[in-house]
């Protein structure tokens, strides 16, 4: 399989494998394509650790949730207190949402100024895979932190680091009920079932064993049973993390909690774990990352995300056998699939998702968003960062996105944006810059056409070619 | 110990007073095939997609079942709950629901999944959707407006910005969410329809969003017109963004606004709104009221919306399985098999429950732990599409619902 000429691989580089060309982008590529790739699929050590909450998370979300607890109980003996906590309440929520909305936009910030666009998108495809959607304040006022300090100083790592980071970072624990998953005969339960004025039983939540094996590792065809989804979960107990009493700098920090550990040996997929505590769910979950099923499992889902919706087989193949060569060295897994020439073809296969739209509409212009407010539009679109509606996380595919309603609402946002977001550019220079060698003549000529540059920047915009990378 | 109201015997006894041929089957329903709609033309059909799971065992609580509360704790729902008939009730927040089944415009199947159905959401709701085997390339809904094409134009419309699977497929449909108007007639549209010209894909679809997008500003004008509250809902743009949000009061308008859809001409026939939220492991009880609340609001906005035109629409409430039978350890439940449907319509036939209740005693949970399925929800998919929509049997059996022959449309409930 041949590849295109430069000038087309240059404009793929930057537009398929990053997040849409800034203007020089595609010039900077021209030399060496697969080098300007190659480049940025080193790990992103800071070599300092990231705390798992930064402290001035864990504080704001301490005085929340205390805020929230002493309202709450004075709401409930009718006292006349309560009114006069609630604006303290109001204004400690205030700044959580506004750490969020901070969170959201810096990511966005991040997104549309990059020049390791590649990096970028790789980072967002694995924080994507390991989908932690918002829920009230407090699950909301950890996502970012996930991204920051479980997801992004491991995608070219080993996946086994990058699986056990996200899966024991307080965000996934909260997100998918682990915290408050405790062994039916552990201590802590014993200890609850001879308490009598407990108020309830405690127990087994599966939640989280369940989506590690179907959607994080192996797959939902990966051979497992409910057996050993509930032997998983037993093995799962005990890890937490800390609540919202204790020093802030401890608030939301993951720990093993060996009260709440089921004691006992387990089988899990037809292994057994004679290990027990911590170490048995570290082992299982270094044995499922390095399984061959998981391998199988992720490696089409990089290839449609980067390719095609139904990709090449002979480019999966590829990316699963690098994968299990490696042991899941992501760096080596993003090498292959940066070498793999089914990666170049011309014709643009993928359908810009919202998000990928905007942020590329950004770069377009060497632009960014500046406030939460210009994102608003994302919610509209269905694609509100941080609030995929399930933990699949976000579709990936042409068909959930290419909707009547989806354009309609691409089109409405480019109004608003196009006349502001061109200023005093040529919009004929801008699309030259932003598709390279894959402007079409007929887009080019209706950009060069239009009543005024707003109107041309808009055409670029909702292009067929610019919609799909 | 199976509780004496809800044993077998009383529940043939129902299904013998109400119908006939299809007691084998286990369907409190009529088996003779052409209902009233096939003979008068076709119907309107709007199908609810519960995502994450909702909880049947609350929905529509087993309160005649002696081991509902042993299982269900601090989560059973007792004496809040509606009243159905001595078997079954209703969650407190289904205001709307209880309603219509006292006018006997709503029926519940309690004990409903598909085939196979594991505990995956993903997988489920795919197989919900495309009910094809491992085949999720398209949805049943758009492979029953295929097989209709034959006889006349039919529409299709999702809600929301993202299409559901259920609706994908060859035939083109329509979608529509709330939110800013844009000026279909601007240069704009204009020159970007030209630059489709050899695209189909985005042709076809911005063709469809302009015409939806005049169609849903008129609907809007008459919402707004109809409105007594002119202060939040003074022009359409206005009006559509109050659609938008989780309150009951939003969920009210956007069933109006669907409901316009419907009524217009050459209005939408099949028309599918997926809701989601439902995956309630933990706290289970105040998430899934507040969600059902939603629901409730928007089959009210839709009856309502509907007018005259309730007599002839039929509304599915579907989930991809049902929740465990017992209480997990985080006041939640996690996934289950069976759950409840809910059918609702002006023009429903009276009867009871629709198929049988399996029981909550232990030998009777699947894998110890979840409600077991009595009613194949394709056989209550296939009886609406039959008898409402008027598509043929084969067409059911073969495309529609391929290697479906063995669930048996559940005929008579329209």
């Amino acid at each position: 399989m041949a590849l295109p000429d430069r000038d087309l691989q240059a404009a793929i580089a930057a537009t398929r494998f990053g997040l849409g060309a800034r203007p020089g982008e595609i010039a900077a590529a021209r030399s060496d394509p697969q080098g300007f790739l190659l480049g940025q699929t080193r790990p992103l050590t800071a070599a300092l650790p990231v705390r798992a909450l930064p402290l001035e998370r864990a504080e704001a979300m301490q005085n929340f949730r205390q805020a929230q607890s002493a309202f709450s109980r004075a709401n409930q003996q009718q006292d006349r207190k309560a009114q006069a906590l609630r604006p303290e309440l109001n204004a400690r929520r205030a700044i959580l949402r506004d750490q969020i909305a901070a969170d959201v936009l810096q990511r966005a910030v991040t997104g549309a100024t990059t020049d390791q666009g590649f990096a970028e998108r790789w980072a967002l495809f694995w924080a994507n895979h390991f989908t932690v959607g918002a829920g009230n304040f407090v699950r909301t006022a950890t996502i970012g932190p996930f991204e920051a300090a479980a997801v992004r100083p491991n995608v070219f790592g080993r996946f086994a680091d990058l699986l056990v980071a996200a899966e024991t970072h307080p965000a996934m624990l909260l997100y998918l009920d682990q915290n408050g998953s405790v062994g039916p005969d552990s201590p802590l339960a014993q200890r609850m079932a001879g308490a009598k004025a407990s108020r309830r039983q405690v127990g087994l939540n599966e939640n989280l064993a369940r989506e590690i094996l179907e959607l994080h590792t192996v797959g939902v065809n990966g051979g497992y049973t409910q057996a050993d989804v509930t032997e998983f979960a037993r093995a799962l107990t005990g890890l937490t993390f800390r609540g919202f009493n204790g020093p802030a700098e401890q608030v939301g920090q993951s720990y093993f909690r060996q009260i709440a550990h089921q004691p006992g040996p387990r089988s899990v997929m037809g292994v057994r774990y004679e290990i027990e505590g911590e170490a048995q769910a570290l082992a299982i979950l270094n044995d499922l990352a390095a399984r061959p099923e998981t391998a199988r499992f992720i490696a089409p889902k990089i290839a449609r995300h980067f390719v095609a919706d139904d990709p090449p087989p002979s480019l999966v193949t590829r990316l699963e056998t690098v994968w299990r060569d490696t042991d899941g060295a992501l760096d080596q897994v993003a090498a292959a699939l940066i070498s793999a020439p089914e990666a170049w073809t011309p014709d643009p296969a993928k359908f810009k998702t919202p998000y990928e739209f905007m942020i590329s509409s950004w770069r377009a212009v060497g632009a960014a968003p500046k406030a939460p407010a210009d994102l608003a539009m994302l919610t509209a679109m269905g694609h509100r960062p941080f609030h995929a509606p399930s933990p699949e996380g976000w579709s990936d595919e042409q068909a959930a996105w290419a909707t009547p309603d989806g354009i309609i609402k691409r089109l409405v946002w480019t109004q608003g944006y196009a006349p502001r977001g061109i200023g005093p550019a040529d919009p004929s220079e801008v699309a030259a810059q932003a598709l390279g060698a894959r402007l079409s003549p007929a887009t080019a000529k209706a950009v060069a056409r239009a009543e005024s540059r707003g109107e041309g920047f808009a055409l670029l915009l909702m292009s067929p070619e610019f919609q799909r990378r | 110990m199976i509780p004496p109201a809800l044993s077998p015997a009383h529940l043939n006894l129902s299904r013998r007073r109400l119908l006939a041929a299809g007691a084998g089957l286990g369907l409190g329903l009529h088996m003779w095939g052409g209902g009233a709609m096939a003979a008068q033309g076709r119907g309107k059909f709007i199908l609810v997609i519960l995502r994450g799971a909702a909880d049947g065992l609350s929905i529509t609580p087993p309160l005649g079942d002696a081991n509902y509360v042993a299982l269900r704790r601090e989560l059973a729902i007792t004496d809040d709950a509606f009243r159905v008939d001595g078997d079954f009730g209703l969650h407190p927040e289904l205001k709307t629901v209880h309603r219509l089944l006292a006018a006997g415009q709503a029926r519940i199947a309690p004990a409903v999944a598909m085939p196979a159905v594991g505990r995956s959401h993903f997988e489920a709701q795919d197989r919900l959707e495309a009910a094809s085997g491992d085949d999720v390339s398209s949805g049943w809904l758009n492979r029953a407006m295929a097989s209709l094409a034959g006889s006349g134009p039919v529409e299709g419309l999702s809600v929301g910005p993202v299409a559901p699977l259920v609706l994908r497929g060859e035939v083109a449909t329509s979608s529509w969410s709330p939110g800013r108007a844009v000026e279909t007639q601007a240069r704009l549209p204009m020159l970007i329809q030209d630059l489709y010209a050899d695209d189909a894909l985005l042709s076809a679809a911005l063709a469809r969003g302009l015409k939806t997008e005049v169609l849903a500003q008129a609907n809007l004008a008459r919402l707004a017109a109809d409105t007594s509250d002119t202060s939040s809902a003074a022009n359409p743009s206005q009006l559509s963004r109050s659609l938008v949000g989780d309150s009951r009061e939003a969920a009210g308008r956007l069933g109006g606004a669907v409901a316009g859809f419907v009524q217009q001409e050459a209005g939408a026939d099949m028309v599918a709104i997926s809701l989601d939220g439902f995956d309630t492991h933990a706290n289970q009880a105040g998430a899934l009221s507040r969600r059902l609340a939603y629901v409730d609001a928007l089959l009210d906005g839709l009856h309502q919306g509907l007018g005259q035109g309730w007599r002839d629409t039929v509304v599915l409430v579907v989930t991809e399985f049902g929740r465990t039978a017992r209480t997990n350890g985080t006041l939640g439940t996690d996934h289950g098999t069976a759950s409840t449907a809910l059918v609702l319509g002006g023009g429903l036939k009276p009867g009871g429950i629709i198929g049988d209740w399996p029981g909550l005693q232990e030998a009777r949970l699947v894998d110890n732990r979840d409600l077991a399925a009595t009613t194949d929800l394709r056989s209550l998919f296939k009886g609406v599409l039959a008898d409402h929509m008027g598509v043929e049997r084969r067409a059911l059996d073969t495309t529609v619902f391929p290697d479906s022959a063995a669930a048996r449309p559940a005929l008579g409930l329209v």
